[in-house]
C-alpha cells in the first residue's frame, strides 16, 4: 500500500532466525514461540485479497474525499475573490459578485460537510466488509484445522488473532485509509503546484522527500520488529489470561493468586515494554521528520528569499510557494500515525497469514463419495482398518501396522491400560486424525473420501470431556442435528435419562447453561453429550469414555439406551469401566498399539487370557 | 449467544472517565507536562508564519541578502525547536501510557482471579479478555491522544477566539453563533454514541466467546461435523457487529458532517459580512485576510473535535466496561468474625464438622429450593467420608464450600473445632487440599504442577506424591518432570491429567482432603493401584472423597448419601447396602430382581451372577 517494496515477510526473513535445532521438535518449538512461518509475500497477499472485491468503492471514497478536499480549497479563492472583485463591486451597488461569493461558500461548505458524510458511511462500509470476510477466514480456517492442531495452538492464541490482531487491521482501515489517500492527494497536489510556481523550488521540495523516504524506511523496518514483538507478548498475556479464568477453581483452591499475579506481572510487563518500545519509536519518527520538513523549509525560504532579494524571483511567487510548502509537510505526521498502524496491522496480519497458511492435516475432500445406500434392516455400517499405522508428526509410533474389521450392528468394547492406543484408534475412526499409512473404511469407502455431513452421518464420537456452549439446554443437545423439533430433542433426553434432570431446571430445556441456575454438574454434562449422540443417528458411534462421570444408575440407563436405541448400529465403546463391556458383542484388549485378545465377552471371562484378569478385579471392585 | 450485560449505568462520559484518575494519578506530572509542551509546540507552529511574514516584509521587501540569512537561520532555530518539542512529548508519555495500561491489566487480573467462584460461572471469560485487551487499549490510546489534544486544541480555539474578537468583534460573534448549536450537536451524537459504542464493544466480547468455545469445544464441533454452522452462527454475530459498528459510522458521520459545515458556514457569513463592512470602509482589507486566515487556522482544532469525542466516548465505554468487573467486590477475609480465636481444642484436631450448612447460590431466585440444605455431618480425626449420591444430588457444591469457593449461605463448617468463615482463606486452602473431578493443569511444567499443592514441597515430597498416584508416566515424558503441559505444553489425556491432579492434592501431606471423584478416568487396573497407595495417605487425614463407584467408596471409613441437598443416611458402606435402597441402587444400578436379569442377559456364565446383587455382602468387606 506504501511505496515500499519489502512486505513485512522479506523483513521477517531479514532478521534470521535462528535454525531449529532439530527437525522432529521443530514444529512444536514454532508452536511454543507462537510463531507459525507465514509463506513470502503471504501478509501482502492476504491484504490484497481482502481489498481486491473493494477496488471500486476504494476509488468513489478517493474520489469522494477528493471532492470534499477540493471543496475545502475553494475557501482561501473564494475569500481572494471577495476582497479583489466583491469589494469594488459592492461600492458600485453591484451586489452580483458578493451575492455569488456567499452562495458559493455556502455551496462548499455544504459540500464539504455531504462529502465527509457520504465519504465515512462509504469506506465505514469497506471496512466493515473487509474485518467480517476476514474474522470470517480465521474462524472458518480455525474450524478447518484439524484436532492435533488445536491441541498444539492454543484457545488464547486464536482469539488473540480473531479479536486484537484483527483490531489492528480495523484500526488501519478505519483511519490508515483516509489518511492515506488524504496524503498522496496533498502530496501529489502541492509538489505540481509548486513545481508550476518555480522550478527549482519544487524541485527542492521534491528533493527533500528523499531523506523522509528513507526515514520512513527505517522506521518501518524498526518498527516490524517492535510490533512483531508485541504481538507475540499480547498473546501470551491473553494465553495466561484465559487460562488462569478458565481454571479459577484450582486457582483458589491452590492459593495461586499471588504466583499468578507474578507470572502475569512479567508477561505483563513484557507487553508494557515492547508497547513502550513502538509508541518511542513512532516518538523518533515524529521528530525526525519535523526535523527534515522544518529544516526543508528554512532552506527553500534561504533560497527563494536570497533570489528574490537578488531580484531573480517575484516576491508573490516566493509568498504563495511559502504558503504551500507549510502544507506540504503537514501531514507527515498524519503519514506517521499510518505507519503505525500500518506497522501494528501488518504485524498481525502476518500472524494471521501464518494461522492461514497451515494446512488442515485432515483436509476435507474435494471430489466426495457417498456412502452406499443402507441396505439391511439397521442402521448399522460396516468398519475396516485397512493396514493402518499411525504415528504422531514428532515421530512416536501409536499404533503399528493394524488391520481389524467390525461388521456391520457389531458393538466391541475396546479396553486396555492407558497409552495402549485406544484412543487414538477412536480418533481414527472418528477421522479425527487420519492414518500415517492404510485407510479405514466406512461400508468399504474410505473415510477421506466423504464430505463433512456424509461423514458425520456415518460416524459420530462422544469424548469424556463434555463442553457446552453458550445457549440453552436443548440449543446444546441440537448440536447433534440442528433440524430437530423439540419433541425430538425431548426424546432423545429422555432415552437417555437426562430428562428429569433438565425439566428439573428453572427454564426446563430453555434454561441457558450459563445463566441463573444453569449449573450443570459434570455428570449432567455427559447426558446432555449423550443425549447429542442420540439425536445424530449415526450408523457407527464411538463412546470414548464417555461414562466416566456418571454414578452407576446413569451408566445403567445410558446401556440401557444404547441396547434399544443404538441396536443395529455398530458402536464401538472405549472404557475403563467393564461394565459397559456388558452391552458388547465384542471385545477387544490392546496393548501397546496391538490387539492382543479378541472374542466374544463370555468367552474372553471364562478364558485364562488380560481380560479375564482385568474382568475378575473389575468385579472385586463392585464389591 | 446474547449475553446478559449488565444495565450501563447512567454515567456521563466525563465521570466514567473520571474513574481513570487513580490510575493516571502516578503519571499525572508527565501527562501534564506534555500537554503543555504539546500547547507550547502549537504556538511556536503559530509563530513560524509571523517569522516567514517578517522575512517578506524585512529583508525581501529590502533586498537585504545579509537580513536574509538571519531569518532563515530564526526559522531554522523555531523549527529544530517544533521537532525537539513534539519529539519530547512523545517520549515523555510513551512508557508512562504503556505503564497505565498494564496496570491496569494487571489489576484487572488480580481482581479477577479473587472474585467468587459464582462470579465466573456467570462470566465466559471471553468477555472478561476482551475487557482486559481492547478495552484497556482503547483507554491507553485516549489518555495518549484525545486528553491531551482537548485540551490542546481547546486552548488553540481559545486563544483564537480571543484573538479574533480582538481584531473584529462584530465578525467575532459571528463566528461564535455556532457554538450553541453545535454543543447541543454534540450531546446528542455523545448520548447516542455512548450507547452504539457500548453496544459494539458487548457483541466484539460475544463474539470473542463464540472463539473461545468454538476452540475449546472443536472435539465436539468435529465430532458432529458441525463447523459450518458453527460458522453460520460466527456469521451471524459478526453481522450483528458489523450492523452496530455501520450504525456507529452513520453517527460519526453525521457530527463530522456537521462540525464541517456549521463553521464553514460560519465563516462564509463572515467572509460576506467582511466584505460588506470592507466596502463601508467600516474596515481594513488586510485586517478582513488576517481574521479569516486565523479562523481558517482553528478549522482543524474544531473539526478534530468530532473523532476526539468519538474516541472519548469509546474509551468512556471502555472505561465502564472495565469498572464493571472491578467494581464486584472481592471476598473480604471477616477474621474478626465469630470464633476466628476459638480455643484449640486437642479433641477436635483433625476433625471436620458441617453444622446445619445450607447452600443456594448467591444468584438463586428468592423461595427457591436450596442445593443443600441441613447438611449435619460429623468427619472424625483421620477418618475418610464418601460422599455418594445421584447425579446433580449437590455433592460437587458440597465439596466446593470447604476451601470456601462457595460460601454457605447458614450454618458453619468447623476445622479442628474452628469455624472456616472466621479463618482467612489463604490459611484454610493450606489447610486444605482438592482434586477436582475436572483435572485441571496449568502452563507449566509437570513438576510445578504437582508442586503447586504445597508451599516449601520438595523433590521427594513431589516423588512420593506421583508415586501415591501413579503418575509413573511423566518420568518417560520427553523432558521428564520437567516437561511443559497445560494449554502451551504437551497434551495429556485425561486419566494422567487426573492423576497429576490427583498427585498435586496429596504433594503437601495436606490434614484435610477433598477429593472430588478422583478416579474416574483411571483404568481399573491403576484405580486398584492408586487406591492401595491413596489408602496409606488417608490413614493420616481427615477427608471427603466423592464416590460414585463402589471401589471408590471402599478408600472410605464410613459413607454419606446426599440425597437432593440433605444427607439421608450415614455409615458403613455394609450398613447403607443394607439400610438404605437408594444407596443399593446407586452402587450397583439395581432396583429389583429385574435389573438382576438384565445383568445376567449380558452375562450369561451364572457363577457370576451373584455378585451383581447388591445385597449379597462383598467378600472382602473392607472395613477399616
Amino acid at each position: 500500500m506504501t511505496s515500499t517494496t519489502t512486505g513485512p515477510a522479506d523483513r521477517r526473513d531479514a532478521r534470521k532466525k535462528p535454525e531449529r535445532p532439530s527437525p522432529s521438535d521443530g514444529a512444536g518449538d514454532q508452536f511454543d514461540r507462537d510463531d507459525l512461518p507465514t509463506p513470502r509475500g503471504a501478509t501482502r497477499t492476504l491484504l490484497m485479497s481482502l481489498l481486491r472485491p473493494h477496488r471500486g468503492r476504494v476509488a468513489v471514497s478517493a474520489l469522494l474525499l477528493l471532492i470534499q478536499q477540493a471543496a475545502v480549497q475553494a475557501g482561501p479563492l473564494l475569500v481572494a475573490y471577495a476582497i479583489d472583485s466583491g469589494v469594488p463591486a459592492f461600492r458600485d451597488k453591484d451586489y452580483g459578485p458578493l451575492i455569488a461569493v456567499a452562495v458559493g461558500y455556502a455551496l462548499c461548505s455544504a459540500a464539504a460537510g455531504g462529502m465527509q458524510y457520504a465519504f465515512i458511511r462509504a469506506s465505514a462500509r469497506i471496512n466493515q466488509d473487509v474485518l467480517l470476510d476476514l474474522r470470517g477466514r480465521i474462524f472458518r480456517h480455525a474450524q478447518a484445522l484439524s484436532v492435533d492442531f488445536h491441541e498444539r495452538y492454543t484457545s488464547g492464541r486464536l482469539i488473540s488473532r480473531s479479536t486484537t490482531d484483527v483490531e489492528s487491521l480495523r484500526e488501519l482501515l478505519s483511519e490508515g485509509l483516509q489518511e492515506l489517500i488524504g496524503i498522496v492527494l496533498s502530496f501529489v497536489s502541492i509538489s505540481l503546484v509548486l513545481l508550476w510556481l518555480d522550478f527549482g523550488l519544487g524541485a527542492l521540495a521534491v528533493l527533500s522527500f528523499a531523506p523522509l523516504y528513507l526515514l520512513v524506511r527505517l522506521y518501518q523496518q524498526r518498527a516490524g520488529v517492535l510490533y512483531a514483538a508485541r504481538s507475540t507478548a499480547i498473546a501470551a498475556v491473553i494465553v495466561k489470561f484465559a487460562e488462569s479464568m478458565n481454571g479459577i477453581r484450582p486457582v483458589q483452591a491452590f492459593r495461586r493468586e499471588r504466583i499468578n499475579d507474578r507470572h502475569f506481572e512479567d508477561l505483563n510487563n513484557a507487553h508494557r515494554w515492547s508497547n513502550g518500545g513502538a509508541l518511542l519509536e513512532m516518538a523518533r519518527y515524529v521528530v525526525g521528520s519535523r526535523l527534515i520538513a522544518n529544516t526543508a523549509v528554512a532552506g527553500i525560504v534561504l533560497w527563494g528569499a536570497y533570489r528574490v532579494a537578488s531580484g531573480t524571483l517575484a516576491l508573490g511567487v516566493l509568498a504563495a510557494a511559502v504558503l504551500y510548502l507549510r502544507r506540504l509537510y503537514d501531514p507527515i505526521d498524519r503519514l506517521g500515525m499510518f505507519l503505525n498502524s500500518y506497522q501494528s496491522a501488518s504485524a498481525s496480519l502476518e500472524k494471521i497469514a501464518g494461522l492461514l497458511a497451515q494446512t488442515p492435516s485432515v483436509p476435507e475432500t474435494s471430489n466426495p463419495r457417498e456412502l452406499p445406500a443402507l441396505t439391511g434392516e439397521h442402521p448399522g455400517r460396516e468398519v475396516v482398518f485397512d493396514s493402518v499405522r499411525f504415528a504422531y508428526r514428532t515421530g512416536g509410533e501409536v499404533l503399528p501396522r493394524f488391520d481389524l474389521t467390525v461388521p456391520a450392528g457389531q458393538t466391541v468394547a475396546v479396553v486396555g491400560s492407558t497409552g495402549a492406543g485406544k484412543s487414538t484408534l477412536a480418533k481414527l475412526l472418528a477421522r479425527f486424525y487420519d492414518p500415517t499409512d492404510g485407510r479405514v473404511l466406512l461400508d468399504g469407502t474410505d473415510l477421506r473420501d466423504l464430505a463433512v455431513p456424509e461423514l458425520r452421518r456415518g460416524v459420530v464420537m462422544v469424548t469424556q470431556e463434555a463442553f457446552l456452549f453458550s445457549g440453552t439446554v436443548a440449543e446444546n443437545i441440537a448440536i447433534g442435528s440442528p433440524d430437530a423439533t423439540r419433541e425430538e430433542i425431548e426424546q432423545a433426553a429422555k432415552a437417555i435419562g437426562a430428562h428429569d434432570f433438565i425439566a428439573g431446571l428453572p427454564e426446563g430445556y430453555d434454561t441457558d447453561v450459563r445463566k441463573r441456575g444453569g449449573r450443570i454438574s459434570a455428570g449432567q454434562r455427559q447426558l446432555v453429550a449423550f443425549a447429542r449422540a442420540l439425536l445424530a443417528n449415526p450408523a457407527v458411534l464411538i463412546l470414548d469414555e464417555a461414562t466416566s462421570s456418571l454414578d452407576i444408575p446413569g451408566e445403567r440407563a445410558v446401556q440401557r439406551a444404547m441396547d434399544t436405541v443404538l441396536h443395529g448400529r455398530t458402536a464401538v465403546v472405549i472404557a475403563h469401566r467393564l461394565s459397559t463391556v456388558e452391552i458388547a458383542d465384542r471385545v477387544l484388549v490392546m496393548e501397546h498399539g496391538r490387539i492382543v485378545e479378541d472374542g466374544a465377552p463370555s468367552e474372553l471371562i471364562g478364558g485364562t487370557g488380560r481380560f479375564a484378569g482385568l474382568h475378575r478385579a473389575w468385579r472385586e471392585s463392585l464389591a | 449467544m446474547p449475553e446478559e450485560h449488565a444495565e450501563p449505568k447512567d454515567r456521563s462520559t466525563v465521570r466514567s472517565l473520571l474513574r481513570l484518575w487513580p490510575y493516571v494519578k502516578p503519571v499525572r506530572k508527565r501527562l501534564f507536562g506534555a500537554a503543555l509542551i504539546a500547547i507550547v509546540a502549537s504556538c511556536i507552529g503559530l509563530v513560524i508564519p509571523l517569522v516567514l511574514k517578517w522575512i517578506v516584509d524585512g529583508p525581501v521587501a529590502g533586498r537585504d541578502p545579509g537580513g536574509v540569512w538571519l531569518g532563515a537561520l530564526y526559522l531554522l532555530l523555531l523549527g529544530l525547536a517544533e521537532a525537539a518539542l513534539f519529539g519530547v512529548r512523545r517520549w515523555m508519555v510513551a512508557r508512562p501510557l504503556a505503564g497505565v495500561e498494564a496496570a491496569m491489566r494487571a489489576d484487572l487480573y488480580r481482581h479477577l482471579q479473587r472474585l467468587p467462584v459464582a462470579f465466573h460461572d456467570r462470566w465466559p471469560s471471553g468477555q472478561l479478555l476482551s475487557r482486559g485487551t481492547t478495552d484497556l487499549m482503547l483507554v491507553r490510546m485516549f489518555l495518549a491522544f484525545p486528553l491531551t489534544f482537548l485540551l490542546v486544541n481547546g486552548t488553540t480555539i481559545l486563544i483564537g477566539f480571543i484573538i479574533l474578537l480582538m481584531q473584529q468583534w462584530t465578525l467575532g460573534l459571528v463566528l461564535l453563533a455556532p457554538v450553541v448549536p453545535m454543543v447541543i450537536l454534540c450531546s446528542v451524537f455523545e448520548t447516542k454514541y455512548s450507547l452504539v459504542a457500548r453496544k459494539a464493544q458487548d457483541q466484539v466480547g460475544d463474539l470473542t466467546t463464540v472463539v473461545e468455545e468454538s476452540v475449546l469445544g472443536i472435539r465436539i464441533i468435529k465430532g458432529f461435523g458441525r463447523h459450518r454452522s458453527q460458522a453460520l452462527a460466527f456469521r451471524a454475530l459478526s453481522q450483528r457487529l458489523r450492523s452496530t459498528e455501520l450504525g456507529k459510522a452513520r453517527l460519526l458521520a453525521g457530527i463530522w458532517a456537521a462540525i464541517t459545515t456549521i463553521p464553514e458556514l460560519a465563516i462564509g457569513a463572515a467572509l460576506v459580512l467582511g466584505t460588506v463592512q470592507v466596502a463601508d470602509d467600516g474596515l481594513s482589507a488586510g485586517t478582513l485576510v488576517a481574521f479569516l486566515s486565523t479562523a481558517l487556522a482553528l478549522r482543524w482544532p474544531i473539526e478534530s473535535i468530532g473523532f476526539l469525542l468519538a474516541m472519548s466516548q469509546e474509551s468512556a465505554t471502555a472505561t465502564e466496561r472495565f469498572f464493571e468487573v472491578m467494581d464486584v467486590a472481592e471476598e473480604e477475609d471477616d477474621t474478626a468474625a465469630a470464633d476466628g480465636r476459638a480455643p484449640k481444642d486437642a479433641a477436635r484436631q483433625g476433625e471436620m464438622v458441617f453444622e446445619g450448612v445450607e447452600f443456594r447460590y448467591p444468584d438463586a431466585e428468592a423461595g427457591s429450593v436450596p442445593v443443600l440444605s441441613r447438611i449435619d455431618l460429623r468427619i472424625r480425626p483421620g477418618e475418610t467420608m464418601a460422599l455418594v449420591g445421584a447425579t446433580g444430588s449437590g455433592k460437587t457444591t458440597l465439596t466446593a464450600l470447604v476451601p470456601r469457593l462457595h460460601e454457605a449461605t447458614a450454618g458453619r463448617i468447623t476445622l479442628d473445632g474452628r469455624d472456616i468463615a472466621a479463618m482467612p482463606r489463604k490459611e484454610l486452602r493450606e489447610l486444605v487440599s482438592m482434586a477436582f473431578e475436572e483435572p485441571t493443569l496449568f502452563s507449566a511444567s509437570v513438576g510445578e504442577n504437582v508442586l503447586m499443592g504445597a508451599e516449601g514441597a520438595g523433590e521427594e515430597d513431589l516423588r512420593r506424591a506421583l508415586a501415591v498416584a501413579q503418575a509413573d508416566f511423566v518420568y518417560d515424558l520427553p523432558e521428564g518432570i520437567g516437561t511443559q503441559v497445560g494449554e502451551q505444553g504437551l497434551s495429556l489425556s485425561g486419566g494422567q491429567r487426573q492423576r497429576l491432579a490427583l498427585a498435586r492434592a496429596v504433594v503437601g501431606r495436606p490434614r484435610f482432603l477433598v477429593l472430588d471423584d478422583p478416579l474416574s478416568a483411571l483404568d481399573v487396573h491403576t484405580e486398584a493401584l492408586v487406591e492401595a497407595a491413596l489408602r496409606q495417605v488417608l490413614e493420616e487425614t481427615t477427608a471427603i472423597v466423592v464416590a460414585h463407584r463402589p471401589s471408590t467408596v471402599m478408600l472410605a471409613d464410613r459413607v454419606a448419601l446426599l440425597s437432593e441437598g440433605r444427607i439421608t443416611a450415614v455409615g458403613t458402606h455394609q450398613e447403607l447396602l443394607r439400610d438404605s435402597a437408594e444407596y443399593a441402587w446407586l452402587m450397583s444400578g439395581a432396583t429389583s430382581a429385574q435389573e438382576g436379569a438384565f445383568a445376567e442377559d449380558a452375562f450369561p456364565d451364572p457363577s457370576d451372577e451373584d455378585r451383581l446383587v447388591p445385597d449379597v455382602p462383598a467378600e472382602k468387606g473392607r472395613t477399616r
